[in-house]
Protein backbone atom coordinates (compact mmCIF):
# COMPACT_ATOMS: atom_id res chain seq x y z
CA UNK A 1 0.00 0.00 0.00
CA UNK A 2 2.75 2.48 0.72
CA UNK A 3 3.89 2.72 -3.11
CA UNK A 4 -0.07 4.72 -3.25
CA UNK A 5 1.01 6.79 -0.48
CA UNK A 6 3.79 8.66 -2.51
CA UNK A 7 3.01 12.54 -2.48
CA UNK A 8 3.23 12.81 -6.08
CA UNK A 9 2.98 16.67 -6.53
CA UNK A 10 6.64 17.05 -5.20
CA UNK A 11 8.34 14.71 -7.95
CA UNK A 12 6.29 16.12 -10.96
CA UNK A 13 7.99 19.48 -9.85
CA UNK A 14 10.72 18.07 -10.14
CA UNK A 15 10.10 16.78 -13.48
CA UNK A 16 8.63 19.95 -14.90
CA UNK A 17 11.90 21.27 -13.62
CA UNK A 18 13.55 19.20 -15.89
CA UNK A 19 11.30 20.12 -18.63
CA UNK A 20 12.24 23.61 -18.52
CA UNK A 21 16.06 22.20 -18.75
CA UNK A 22 15.15 20.25 -22.06
CA UNK A 23 13.18 23.27 -23.38
CA UNK A 24 15.97 25.47 -22.78
CA UNK A 25 18.45 22.72 -24.64
CA UNK A 26 16.24 22.57 -27.51
CA UNK A 27 15.43 26.30 -28.16
CA UNK A 28 19.44 27.02 -28.01
CA UNK A 29 20.42 24.19 -29.21
CA UNK A 30 17.76 24.80 -32.39
CA UNK A 31 19.26 28.55 -32.91
CA UNK A 32 23.07 26.87 -33.02
CA UNK A 33 21.77 24.46 -35.79
CA UNK A 34 19.95 27.04 -37.29
CA UNK A 35 23.18 29.27 -37.35
CA UNK A 36 25.15 26.25 -38.40
CA UNK A 37 23.26 24.92 -41.02
CA UNK A 38 23.41 28.03 -43.01
CA UNK A 39 27.03 28.48 -42.51
CA UNK A 40 27.66 25.20 -43.54
CA UNK A 41 25.19 24.69 -46.18
CA UNK A 42 26.36 28.06 -47.73
CA UNK A 43 29.78 27.04 -47.84
CA UNK A 44 29.09 23.97 -49.72
CA UNK A 45 28.04 25.82 -52.47
CA UNK A 46 30.87 28.59 -52.05
CA UNK A 47 32.78 29.71 -54.84
CA UNK A 48 36.04 28.94 -52.95
CA UNK A 49 37.83 25.65 -52.47
CA UNK A 50 38.74 25.81 -49.32
CA UNK A 51 35.40 26.85 -48.16
CA UNK A 52 33.50 23.99 -49.60
CA UNK A 53 36.21 21.63 -47.86
CA UNK A 54 35.43 23.19 -44.66
CA UNK A 55 32.17 23.07 -45.09
CA UNK A 56 32.21 19.31 -46.44
CA UNK A 57 34.55 18.30 -43.62
CA UNK A 58 32.03 20.19 -40.93
CA UNK A 59 29.15 18.02 -42.40
CA UNK A 60 30.30 14.89 -42.89
CA UNK A 61 32.16 14.74 -39.45
CA UNK A 62 29.30 15.27 -37.66
CA UNK A 63 26.79 13.09 -39.60
CA UNK A 64 29.20 10.34 -39.51
CA UNK A 65 29.69 10.54 -35.65
CA UNK A 66 27.22 9.40 -33.18
CA UNK A 67 26.22 12.36 -31.20
CA UNK A 68 26.43 10.09 -27.59
CA UNK A 69 30.36 10.46 -28.55
CA UNK A 70 30.34 13.92 -29.76
CA UNK A 71 28.42 14.45 -26.19
CA UNK A 72 31.24 12.96 -24.67
CA UNK A 73 33.73 14.76 -26.46
CA UNK A 74 32.47 17.89 -25.75
CA UNK A 75 32.16 17.76 -22.03
CA UNK A 76 34.66 14.96 -20.68
CA UNK A 77 37.82 15.20 -23.67
CA UNK A 78 37.64 19.33 -24.39
CA UNK A 79 38.75 19.86 -20.99
CA UNK A 80 42.41 18.37 -21.67
CA UNK A 81 42.58 20.66 -25.07
CA UNK A 82 41.81 23.57 -21.88
CA UNK A 83 38.28 24.03 -23.24
CA UNK A 84 36.07 22.96 -19.92
CA UNK A 85 32.06 23.62 -20.60
CA UNK A 86 29.60 23.07 -18.00
CA UNK A 87 26.89 20.75 -18.96
CA UNK A 88 24.48 22.67 -20.35
CA UNK A 89 27.15 24.41 -22.78
CA UNK A 90 28.05 21.03 -24.47
CA UNK A 91 24.91 19.63 -24.75
CA UNK A 92 23.67 22.61 -26.22
CA UNK A 93 27.27 22.11 -28.61
CA UNK A 94 26.96 18.71 -29.20
CA UNK A 95 23.15 18.74 -30.21
CA UNK A 96 23.22 22.13 -32.51
CA UNK A 97 26.60 20.96 -34.36
CA UNK A 98 25.25 17.70 -35.15
CA UNK A 99 21.33 18.63 -36.13
CA UNK A 100 23.11 21.44 -38.07
CA UNK A 101 25.70 19.71 -40.23
CA UNK A 102 22.13 17.44 -41.14
CA UNK A 103 20.18 21.14 -41.82
CA UNK A 104 22.72 22.13 -43.99
CA UNK A 105 22.06 19.64 -46.31
CA UNK A 106 18.27 21.08 -45.95
CA UNK A 107 19.68 24.51 -47.20
CA UNK A 108 21.93 23.25 -49.98
CA UNK A 109 19.04 21.20 -50.98
CA UNK A 110 16.30 24.20 -50.50
CA UNK A 111 18.58 26.36 -52.40
CA UNK A 112 19.40 24.41 -54.79
CA UNK A 113 15.70 23.88 -55.94
CA UNK A 114 15.19 27.49 -56.41
CA UNK A 115 15.45 27.55 -60.44
CA UNK A 116 18.63 28.99 -62.67
CA UNK A 117 15.79 31.45 -64.02
CA UNK A 118 16.06 33.24 -60.71
CA UNK A 119 19.39 33.66 -60.64
CA UNK A 120 19.07 35.02 -64.09
CA UNK A 121 16.83 37.18 -63.57
CA UNK A 122 19.16 38.65 -60.70
CA UNK A 123 22.14 38.84 -63.32
CA UNK A 124 19.75 40.82 -65.78
CA UNK A 125 18.63 43.33 -62.82
CA UNK A 126 22.22 43.57 -62.16
CA UNK A 127 21.74 42.50 -58.22
CA UNK A 128 25.02 41.49 -57.07
CA UNK A 129 25.51 37.67 -55.83
CA UNK A 130 24.43 38.26 -51.89
CA UNK A 131 21.69 40.49 -52.89
CA UNK A 132 20.23 37.81 -54.80
CA UNK A 133 21.14 35.07 -52.53
CA UNK A 134 19.52 37.60 -49.50
CA UNK A 135 16.36 39.21 -51.62
CA UNK A 136 15.59 36.28 -53.82
CA UNK A 137 16.69 32.75 -53.24
CA UNK A 138 16.68 32.21 -49.71
CA UNK A 139 13.37 33.43 -49.20
CA UNK A 140 12.16 30.77 -51.64
CA UNK A 141 14.68 28.68 -50.13
CA UNK A 142 13.05 29.17 -46.69
CA UNK A 143 9.80 28.29 -47.32
CA UNK A 144 11.35 24.57 -48.79
CA UNK A 145 13.49 23.72 -46.08
CA UNK A 146 10.75 24.81 -43.10
CA UNK A 147 9.00 20.98 -42.72
CA UNK A 148 12.40 19.59 -43.07
CA UNK A 149 13.78 22.09 -40.13
CA UNK A 150 10.40 21.34 -38.53
CA UNK A 151 11.60 17.58 -38.43
CA UNK A 152 15.00 18.44 -37.47
CA UNK A 153 13.74 20.26 -34.50
CA UNK A 154 12.03 17.50 -33.35
CA UNK A 155 14.78 15.20 -33.74
CA UNK A 156 17.09 17.17 -31.62
CA UNK A 157 14.27 17.87 -29.08
CA UNK A 158 14.18 14.01 -28.72
CA UNK A 159 17.84 13.79 -28.83
CA UNK A 160 18.65 16.13 -25.43
CA UNK A 161 17.52 12.80 -23.36
CA UNK A 162 21.35 12.25 -24.05
CA UNK A 163 22.48 14.86 -22.30
CA UNK A 164 21.32 13.04 -19.32
CA UNK A 165 24.38 10.95 -19.19
CA UNK A 166 26.70 13.73 -18.45
CA UNK A 167 24.40 14.76 -15.60
CA UNK A 168 22.37 17.72 -16.84
CA UNK A 169 19.33 17.62 -15.02
CA UNK A 170 16.39 17.62 -18.19
CA UNK A 171 13.27 15.59 -18.25
CA UNK A 172 14.91 12.50 -19.14
CA UNK A 173 16.94 12.66 -16.08
CA UNK A 174 14.82 13.84 -14.13
CA UNK A 175 12.59 10.55 -14.93
CA UNK A 176 15.32 8.76 -13.73
CA UNK A 177 15.87 10.55 -10.53
CA UNK A 178 12.08 10.01 -9.44
CA UNK A 179 12.16 6.37 -10.78
CA UNK A 180 15.14 5.92 -8.13
CA UNK A 181 13.77 7.46 -5.12
CA UNK A 182 9.76 6.31 -5.52
CA UNK A 183 10.75 2.46 -7.22
CA UNK A 184 7.60 3.68 -9.79
CA UNK A 185 8.74 3.66 -13.70
CA UNK A 186 5.33 4.22 -14.67
CA UNK A 187 4.14 7.52 -13.63
CA UNK A 188 7.87 9.42 -14.12
CA UNK A 189 8.05 7.93 -17.44
CA UNK A 190 4.11 8.22 -18.83
CA UNK A 191 4.68 11.70 -17.49
CA UNK A 192 7.54 12.49 -19.63
CA UNK A 193 6.39 10.67 -22.78
CA UNK A 194 3.26 13.03 -22.53
CA UNK A 195 5.45 16.09 -22.47
CA UNK A 196 8.05 15.17 -24.77
CA UNK A 197 4.84 14.65 -27.38
CA UNK A 198 3.38 18.09 -26.43
CA UNK A 199 6.55 19.45 -27.12
CA UNK A 200 7.05 18.13 -30.43
CA UNK A 201 3.19 18.72 -31.28
CA UNK A 202 4.15 22.89 -30.22
CA UNK A 203 6.76 22.72 -33.10
CA UNK A 204 4.47 21.15 -35.38
CA UNK A 205 2.25 23.47 -35.35
CA UNK A 206 4.54 26.19 -35.18
CA UNK A 207 6.16 25.14 -38.31
CA UNK A 208 3.03 24.37 -40.21
CA UNK A 209 1.55 27.96 -39.17
CA UNK A 210 4.92 29.48 -40.35
CA UNK A 211 4.74 27.77 -43.53
CA UNK A 212 1.04 28.75 -44.16
CA UNK A 213 2.40 32.51 -43.32
CA UNK A 214 5.55 32.15 -45.89
CA UNK A 215 3.32 30.44 -48.53
CA UNK A 216 0.84 33.02 -48.78
CA UNK A 217 0.08 34.67 -52.41
CA UNK A 218 2.77 32.09 -53.37
CA UNK A 219 0.17 29.93 -55.33
CA UNK A 220 -2.47 32.61 -56.47
CA UNK A 221 -5.21 31.63 -54.03
CA UNK A 222 -4.48 32.81 -50.75
CA UNK A 223 -3.77 36.07 -50.50
CA UNK B 1 26.88 58.14 -88.95
CA UNK B 2 27.17 56.98 -85.23
CA UNK B 3 29.18 55.08 -84.03
CA UNK B 4 27.14 51.10 -83.15
CA UNK B 5 26.13 51.08 -79.50
CA UNK B 6 27.06 47.09 -79.63
CA UNK B 7 29.67 46.35 -81.80
CA UNK B 8 30.02 42.28 -81.67
CA UNK B 9 33.57 41.09 -83.33
CA UNK B 10 33.70 37.33 -84.66
CA UNK B 11 32.50 35.49 -81.34
CA UNK B 12 32.26 31.83 -80.76
CA UNK B 13 30.43 29.69 -78.09
CA UNK B 14 30.32 26.46 -77.97
CA UNK B 15 28.13 23.93 -75.37
CA UNK B 16 30.40 20.82 -75.06
CA UNK B 17 30.87 19.55 -78.51
CA UNK B 18 28.07 21.83 -80.12
CA UNK B 19 29.55 24.83 -81.81
CA UNK B 20 26.51 27.57 -81.27
CA UNK B 21 28.10 30.57 -82.61
CA UNK B 22 31.20 30.05 -85.24
CA UNK B 23 32.97 33.82 -85.65
CA UNK B 24 29.82 35.79 -85.51
CA UNK B 25 29.99 39.47 -86.00
CA UNK B 26 27.24 42.27 -86.33
CA UNK B 27 26.76 46.11 -85.09
CA UNK B 28 23.84 47.55 -83.69
CA UNK B 29 23.11 51.07 -84.50
CA UNK B 30 21.94 53.00 -81.02
CA UNK B 31 17.98 53.38 -81.35
CA UNK B 32 17.72 50.76 -83.34
CA UNK B 33 14.83 48.15 -83.54
CA UNK B 34 16.44 44.50 -84.51
CA UNK B 35 14.60 40.87 -84.83
CA UNK B 36 16.73 37.82 -84.62
CA UNK B 37 14.92 34.96 -86.62
CA UNK B 38 15.56 31.42 -87.38
CA UNK B 39 14.97 27.78 -86.22
CA UNK B 40 15.58 26.62 -82.59
CA UNK B 41 19.32 25.71 -81.84
CA UNK B 42 20.73 28.60 -84.81
CA UNK B 43 22.33 30.67 -81.83
CA UNK B 44 19.80 33.62 -81.56
CA UNK B 45 18.71 33.15 -78.42
CA UNK B 46 22.39 32.75 -77.37
CA UNK B 47 22.96 36.07 -78.63
CA UNK B 48 21.36 37.56 -75.94
CA UNK B 49 22.17 35.51 -73.06
CA UNK B 50 26.12 36.09 -73.93
CA UNK B 51 25.08 40.21 -74.60
CA UNK B 52 23.36 39.72 -70.93
CA UNK B 53 26.16 38.05 -69.50
CA UNK B 54 24.00 34.80 -68.78
CA UNK B 55 26.72 33.08 -70.88
CA UNK B 56 30.35 33.44 -71.33
CA UNK B 57 32.46 33.46 -75.18
CA UNK B 58 34.82 31.27 -75.97
CA UNK B 59 36.45 34.03 -78.81
CA UNK B 60 36.29 36.88 -79.84
CA UNK B 61 34.88 40.66 -78.49
CA UNK B 62 31.83 43.01 -77.60
CA UNK B 63 32.16 46.33 -77.41
CA UNK B 64 28.34 48.08 -75.83
CA UNK B 65 28.41 51.60 -76.07
CA UNK B 66 32.15 52.52 -76.99
CA UNK B 67 33.77 49.82 -74.07
CA UNK B 68 34.76 45.97 -74.09
CA UNK B 69 31.75 43.71 -72.12
CA UNK B 70 34.34 40.95 -71.10
CA UNK B 71 37.67 42.81 -71.20
CA UNK B 72 39.29 45.41 -69.97
CA UNK B 73 41.81 47.18 -71.07
CA UNK B 74 45.66 47.61 -69.43
CA UNK B 75 48.90 48.86 -70.65
CA UNK B 76 47.43 48.48 -74.62
CA UNK B 77 46.39 44.56 -73.73
CA UNK B 78 42.67 43.41 -73.12
CA UNK B 79 42.64 40.96 -70.25
CA UNK B 80 39.18 39.61 -69.27
CA UNK B 81 37.18 41.29 -67.49
CA UNK B 82 36.15 41.38 -63.58
CA UNK B 83 32.82 40.89 -61.90
CA UNK B 84 33.05 44.99 -61.26
CA UNK B 85 33.56 45.62 -64.87
CA UNK B 86 30.85 43.79 -65.76
CA UNK B 87 28.37 44.81 -62.89
CA UNK B 88 29.09 48.35 -64.38
CA UNK B 89 28.21 46.71 -68.48
CA UNK B 90 25.10 45.57 -67.23
CA UNK B 91 23.51 48.86 -66.21
CA UNK B 92 23.19 49.63 -69.81
CA UNK B 93 21.25 46.42 -70.96
CA UNK B 94 17.81 44.78 -69.66
CA UNK B 95 16.72 41.60 -70.51
CA UNK B 96 12.96 40.01 -70.80
CA UNK B 97 12.68 36.37 -70.44
CA UNK B 98 10.66 33.59 -72.52
CA UNK B 99 9.45 32.69 -68.73
CA UNK B 100 8.50 36.41 -67.12
CA UNK B 101 11.32 35.06 -63.95
CA UNK B 102 9.24 37.21 -62.06
CA UNK B 103 10.24 36.71 -58.51
CA UNK B 104 7.19 34.65 -56.99
CA UNK B 105 7.43 35.86 -53.76
CA UNK B 106 7.17 39.50 -54.31
CA UNK B 107 3.97 41.59 -55.05
CA UNK B 108 4.53 43.57 -58.77
CA UNK B 109 5.45 46.80 -57.43
CA UNK B 110 8.21 45.07 -55.12
CA UNK B 111 9.46 42.76 -58.52
CA UNK B 112 9.61 46.29 -59.93
CA UNK B 113 11.15 48.10 -57.09
CA UNK B 114 14.05 45.92 -56.02
CA UNK B 115 16.42 46.25 -58.45
CA UNK B 116 16.74 50.06 -58.47
CA UNK B 117 16.44 50.28 -54.53
CA UNK B 118 19.55 47.54 -54.54
CA UNK B 119 21.25 48.57 -57.58
CA UNK B 120 21.33 52.55 -57.38
CA UNK B 121 20.54 53.51 -53.71
CA UNK B 122 16.91 54.83 -54.94
CA UNK B 123 15.36 55.70 -52.44
CA UNK B 124 11.61 53.28 -51.70
CA UNK B 125 9.52 56.60 -52.50
CA UNK B 126 11.24 57.45 -55.44
CA UNK B 127 11.35 53.83 -56.96
CA UNK B 128 7.51 53.51 -56.03
CA UNK B 129 6.82 56.50 -58.12
CA UNK B 130 8.92 55.39 -61.14
CA UNK B 131 7.50 51.80 -61.19
CA UNK B 132 3.84 53.02 -60.75
CA UNK B 133 4.58 54.97 -63.78
CA UNK B 134 6.10 52.13 -65.79
CA UNK B 135 3.30 49.54 -64.27
CA UNK B 136 0.77 52.51 -65.65
CA UNK B 137 2.75 52.28 -69.17
CA UNK B 138 2.45 48.82 -69.79
CA UNK B 139 -1.29 48.91 -68.14
CA UNK B 140 -0.36 47.18 -64.96
CA UNK B 141 -0.95 50.09 -62.32
CA UNK B 142 -3.86 48.41 -60.84
CA UNK B 143 -2.31 45.05 -60.20
CA UNK B 144 0.55 46.66 -57.93
CA UNK B 145 -0.33 44.75 -54.97
CA UNK B 146 -1.13 41.41 -56.68
CA UNK B 147 1.14 38.63 -56.38
CA UNK B 148 2.96 37.20 -59.58
CA UNK B 149 0.93 33.89 -59.39
CA UNK B 150 -2.36 35.79 -59.39
CA UNK B 151 -1.88 36.73 -63.00
CA UNK B 152 -2.19 35.84 -66.37
CA UNK B 153 0.90 34.98 -68.57
CA UNK B 154 0.38 38.19 -70.24
CA UNK B 155 0.30 40.05 -67.17
CA UNK B 156 3.37 38.34 -66.07
CA UNK B 157 5.19 39.61 -69.07
CA UNK B 158 4.06 43.32 -69.07
CA UNK B 159 5.18 43.14 -65.10
CA UNK B 160 8.71 42.06 -66.32
CA UNK B 161 8.95 44.81 -69.30
CA UNK B 162 8.65 47.38 -66.18
CA UNK B 163 10.60 45.69 -64.14
CA UNK B 164 13.48 45.59 -66.68
CA UNK B 165 12.75 49.30 -68.04
CA UNK B 166 12.97 50.57 -64.03
CA UNK B 167 16.70 50.25 -64.59
CA UNK B 168 16.43 52.52 -67.34
CA UNK B 169 18.90 50.38 -69.67
CA UNK B 170 20.02 51.55 -73.21
CA UNK B 171 19.59 48.58 -74.61
CA UNK B 172 16.88 45.83 -74.28
CA UNK B 173 16.79 42.41 -75.29
CA UNK B 174 13.92 40.12 -75.53
CA UNK B 175 13.89 36.90 -75.49
CA UNK B 176 10.89 34.93 -77.51
CA UNK B 177 8.69 36.89 -74.83
CA UNK B 178 5.29 35.76 -76.62
CA UNK B 179 6.10 32.60 -76.95
CA UNK B 180 5.16 30.95 -73.80
CA UNK B 181 1.66 33.06 -73.90
CA UNK B 182 -1.80 31.76 -74.97
CA UNK B 183 -2.44 33.50 -78.61
CA UNK B 184 -5.25 35.20 -77.15
CA UNK B 185 -2.72 37.16 -74.78
CA UNK B 186 0.18 37.80 -77.35
CA UNK B 187 -1.08 40.84 -78.60
CA UNK B 188 -1.36 42.64 -75.30
CA UNK B 189 2.29 42.22 -74.86
CA UNK B 190 3.32 43.22 -78.73
CA UNK B 191 1.33 46.26 -77.90
CA UNK B 192 3.39 47.32 -75.31
CA UNK B 193 6.48 46.69 -77.18
CA UNK B 194 5.49 48.63 -79.97
CA UNK B 195 4.53 51.52 -77.63
CA UNK B 196 7.81 51.53 -76.26
CA UNK B 197 9.18 51.31 -79.41
CA UNK B 198 7.39 54.57 -80.63
CA UNK B 199 7.96 56.34 -77.54
CA UNK B 200 11.41 55.77 -76.61
CA UNK B 201 14.98 55.44 -78.37
CA UNK B 202 15.80 52.67 -76.72
CA UNK B 203 18.19 50.41 -79.08
CA UNK B 204 16.06 46.81 -78.59
CA UNK B 205 16.81 43.08 -80.03
CA UNK B 206 14.34 40.97 -80.11
CA UNK B 207 14.15 37.04 -80.57
CA UNK B 208 10.94 35.83 -82.16
CA UNK B 209 8.78 33.57 -83.88
CA UNK B 210 6.34 36.00 -84.64
CA UNK B 211 6.93 36.87 -88.31
CA UNK B 212 4.22 39.45 -88.31
CA UNK B 213 5.12 41.53 -85.27
CA UNK B 214 8.73 41.01 -86.77
CA UNK B 215 7.94 42.99 -89.38
CA UNK B 216 6.04 45.78 -88.56
CA UNK B 217 8.08 46.17 -85.38
CA UNK B 218 12.05 45.83 -86.56
CA UNK B 219 14.10 48.29 -89.07
CA UNK B 220 16.47 45.29 -89.63
CA UNK B 221 15.61 41.38 -90.00
CA UNK B 222 18.37 39.11 -89.55
CA UNK B 223 18.30 35.99 -90.11
CA UNK B 224 20.06 33.07 -88.81
CA UNK B 225 21.12 29.50 -88.71
CA UNK B 226 24.24 27.37 -87.30
CA UNK B 227 25.03 30.22 -85.59
CA UNK B 228 25.85 32.60 -88.53
CA UNK B 229 24.06 35.00 -90.17
CA UNK B 230 22.72 33.84 -93.30
CA UNK B 231 20.92 36.76 -94.21
CA UNK B 232 19.93 40.38 -93.40
CA UNK B 233 18.23 43.46 -94.48
CA UNK B 234 14.81 45.50 -94.11
CA UNK B 235 11.99 43.39 -93.21
CA UNK B 236 10.53 44.02 -96.88
CA UNK B 237 13.42 42.38 -98.10
CA UNK B 238 13.33 39.54 -95.92
CA UNK B 239 10.13 38.20 -95.69
CA UNK B 240 8.97 39.39 -99.19
CA UNK B 241 12.12 38.73 -101.43
CA UNK B 242 14.29 36.54 -99.45
CA UNK B 243 17.41 35.88 -101.43
CA UNK B 244 19.01 32.93 -99.70
CA UNK B 245 17.50 29.49 -99.82
CA UNK B 246 17.43 28.66 -96.46
CA UNK B 247 15.74 31.67 -95.62
CA UNK B 248 12.80 30.72 -98.19
CA UNK B 249 13.17 27.50 -96.71
CA UNK B 250 12.59 28.55 -93.24
CA UNK B 251 9.60 30.99 -94.38
CA UNK B 252 7.90 28.57 -96.16
CA UNK B 253 7.84 26.33 -93.18
CA UNK B 254 6.89 29.26 -90.18
CA UNK B 255 4.01 29.97 -92.68
CA UNK B 256 2.81 26.59 -93.27
CA UNK B 257 2.63 26.09 -89.20
CA UNK B 258 -0.05 28.77 -89.13
CA UNK B 259 2.49 32.22 -88.40
CA UNK B 260 1.64 35.13 -90.12
CA UNK B 261 3.68 37.04 -92.21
Amino acid sequence: MNRFMINWSGYIGLILDGALVTIQLTLMGSALALVMAFLAGLGRLSRFFAVRALATAYIEFFRGTSIFVQLFWAYFVLPFFGISLTPLQAGILALGLNVGAYGAEVVRGAIKSVGREQYEACTALNLGRWQCMRHIILPQALLVMLPTFGNNAIELLKATAVVSLISLTDMTFQAQVVRAQTGNTLVPFTTILVLYFAMACVISWGVRGLERRMARGLDGVRV
Amino acid sequence: MPAPIIKIDSISKSFGSFKVLDGLSMDVMPGEKLALIGPSGSGKTTILRILMTLERIDDGHIQIDGEQLYHVERDGRLLPADERHLTRMRQKIGMVFQLFNLFPHKCVLDNVTLAPMLTKGMPRAAAEKRAMELLDMVGMADKAKAMPAQLSGGQKQRVAIARALALSPKIMLFDEVTSALDPELVEEVLNVMRRLADETDMTMLLVTHEMGFAHDFADRILFFDRGRIVEEGKPDEIFRRPKQERTQAFLKKIIAAGHRV
